[in-house]
């Protein structure tokens, strides 16, 4: 029988590893093969921060705008960027979580609108406490994402499917349920109407839409960043198999996110009608693809596991300021969506280019 | 000369208690035996290596013993406990930890997140207890003394993420989670397998340093000369059952491929 301990050496008599030079051809192929140059070290950079490109993409396009018109820059029209941000971005943030799990969600828009006309008809029609119909607009929210969630989890369909038969589920809901008609925000009361209205900061006019979407990121980039189960949704995203045999339980995980969008969506469907100043079964829709270009153009990849909300909410305002930039530099409605289309594809192109570092 | 068959009366003269004893496991797949009455040993602060042809039954008495299959028949015992095992996480709990073959690493997150994966640490107070909010500073020491303790020199920043590694760091990465949690037994599935010449010593090292800490190692593994360099015992299997169990001073590497595809017999 063998003795176990007694006759070891102790192992840093015997450290195999480090003891040949870096002399063989080996090594040297190695050596060449890890060359730093100022590329891989751009690249390298920009893969451990996701949200840097973004930052970089946004601060440029605000110089190029500025200089090429002036009045781009006044307060009136930036407050007016924020504006037209704030639902995008606010759906953003669901559709982020939902794309770090290697997930998409094609139908965040029906779902927001679903919760929005909830809300909206519950409190004009129904006549119910303001608090209470957002409260059912919560509940509708979370149940678009529990359905979701759950022919994810239990029949593992592939999110993209099953969010494309509930786009349709949920569009032709809404309209059943709204008989395709408007509830304007006069007819609302004013607690519901609230995120439109607006707050002057040094000349800005800022509305409370956008006070809580900015609050919202706060809140999401912290438990992401800074708890367990951001810290799971992460590793699902990135290798799901890998989370499992560590012991996270993947399909709880993924449910959460999904419950989780569900919630963001139902503020998404409160900020939306506090920016039309009412809803229709059409406001929402747009979003659906729209947030998508967002978390996109925010560095997170579609591939999952990488990526931050931050990103996003920089994602949504370079859109922003494309389509605001070109409409006061005078050109065709057009170039916007020319110009969201190109900024689409170049931001995959990074993200495949980024995601090569030292691989 | 010891060797231990599945025959009880030839049973090795051994008076310790095994950290971890199967008796007589079966597991039956539809028609197919994939095993057929094995018992393995393993005693404290040694490296059990398992070896065998494919098909042998390897494979299926590991996942007998870490709870990813449940045996038909036989029994289980944790010092000296019997245990049942229903899932991975059972095993886990009991501290049997298992590194598998296809590196359950999640690439984008750092070394700490990694290895403190699905056990994170919280903070003290209401941060932790109401809004779960983790102790990343302790994690990252606690990881960096983890690395410094299984004598990793290569891997010092614990917040590089882990596909920035090399594969035999990765492969260091998997093992230091498994050693900092498996308090009771380090199961490792052919751990070099991917690896190359100088990352599999590397491994190989970290294996003797585990049983150096007094943590016993069933190592699955195909080298043959891996095996005899680090193993104190080998359990041979051979057709859903234990053909020999010998020691690399008993036996020649000749024999134990002999035994292995049935050339010889014990």
């Amino acid at each position: 029988m063998s003795q176990p301990t007694a006759n070891r050496p102790a192992p840093q008599t015997k450290p195999a590893s480090q003891t040949s030079p870096p002399t063989s051809e080996l090594d040297l192929a190695q050596e060449f093969l890890h060359r730093t140059t100022p590329l891989t070290r751009l690249r390298g950079l920009l893969h451990r921060y996701p949200a840097l490109s973004p930052a970089i993409v946004l601060v440029l396009s605000i110089i190029v705008f500025g200089a090429i018109n002036p009045r781009f820059l006044n307060p009136g029209n930036l407050s007016l960027i924020t504006q037209q941000v704030a639902v995008v971005g606010t759906i953003g943030i669901a559709q982020t979580l939902i794309i770090l799990t290697s997930g998409i969600d094609l139908s965040v828009g029906a779902a927001t609108t679903l919760a929005g006309l909830v809300i909206a008809q519950t409190a004009s029609s129904n006549h119910v406490p303001a608090v209470l119909a957002l409260l059912l607009g919560l509940v509708v929210g979370i149940a678009t994402g529990l359905l979701n969630g759950l022919l994810v989890t239990r029949l593992k369909l592939p999110p993209f499917i099953v969010t494309l038969g509930t786009l349709s589920i949920f569009t032709a809901i809404l309209l059943l349920y709204s008989n395709s008609a408007s509830v304007q925000g006069q007819n609302l009361p004013p607690l519901i109407t609230s995120l439109g209205t607006t707050f002057n900061i040094g000349g800005v006019q800022i509305t409370y839409g956008v006070v809580v979407m900015v609050v919202l990121y706060a809140i999401v980039a912290t438990i992401l960043g800074r708890t367990a189960w951001g810290r799971h949704v992460y590793a699902v995203g990135d290798d799901a198999e890998s989370a499992r045999l560590a012991g996270i339980r993947v399909n709880r995980v993924l449910l959460s996110v999904y419950l989780a969008a569900g919630a963001i969506l139902a503020v998404g469907a409160w900020v939306l009608i506090g920016r039309v100043d009412g809803i229709g079964p059409n406001d929402g829709i747009s979003t659906n693809l729209e947030s998508i270009t967002a978390v996109v153009i925010g560095g997170t990849s579609l591939f999952g596991g990488r990526g931050t909300v931050w990103g996003t909410l920089l994602g949504a305002l370079i859109v922003g300021v494309f389509e605001e930039g070109l409409a006061v530099a005078g050109l065709d409605v057009l170039y916007q969506v020319l110009a969201v289309g190109i900024l689409v594809i170049v931001a995959v192109a990074v993200d495949q280019w980024i995601r090569k570092a030292r691989k | 000369m010891t060797i231990a068959t599945d025959n009880p009366s030839s049973a090795p003269t051994e008076t310790r208690t095994p950290v971890l004893q199967a008796r007589r496991l079966v597991k039956t797949f539809g028609r197919v035996v994939g095993l057929d009455g094995v018992s393995l040993e393993l005693y404290p602060g040694e490296v059990l290596a398992v070896i065998g042809d494919n098909g042998a039954g390897k494979s299926t008495l590991i996942k007998c013993l870490t709870g990813a299959e449940i045996p038909d028949e036989g029994e289980i015992f944790l010092d000296g406990q019997p245990i049942h095992f229903r899932r991975p996480q059972d095993a886990r709990g009991a501290g049997i930890e298992t590194v598998y073959q296809n590196l359950a690493v999640s690439p984008a997150l750092d070394v700490a997140s990694n290895l403190f994966l699905g056990r994170e640490l919280r903070r003290k107070g209401i941060l932790g207890s109401v809004f779960r909010i983790m102790d990343t500073k302790k994690m990252r020491k606690q990881a960096k003394d983890e690395l410094t303790t299984l004598g990793i020199t290569t891997l010092q920043d614990v917040t590089v993420p882990v596909e920035n590694l090399s594969g035999g760091q990765r492969q260091a990465v998997a093992v230091a989670r498994a050693a900092a949690f498996g308090s009771k037994v380090v199961v490792l599935d052919e751990p070099t397998a991917a690896l190359g010449v100088r990352e599999s010593q590397q491994v190989l090292e970290l294996v003797k340093n585990l049983r150096d800490r007094g943590i016993p190692v069933i190592l699955i593994s195909h080298n043959m000369p891996q095996v005899f360099e680090v193993a104190d015992r080998i359990h041979i299997q051979r057709l859903g059952k234990r053909a020999a169990t010998i020691t690399p001073q008993s036996h020649s590497m000749t024999d134990a491929v002999a035994i292995m595809t049935g050339a010889k017999v014990g």
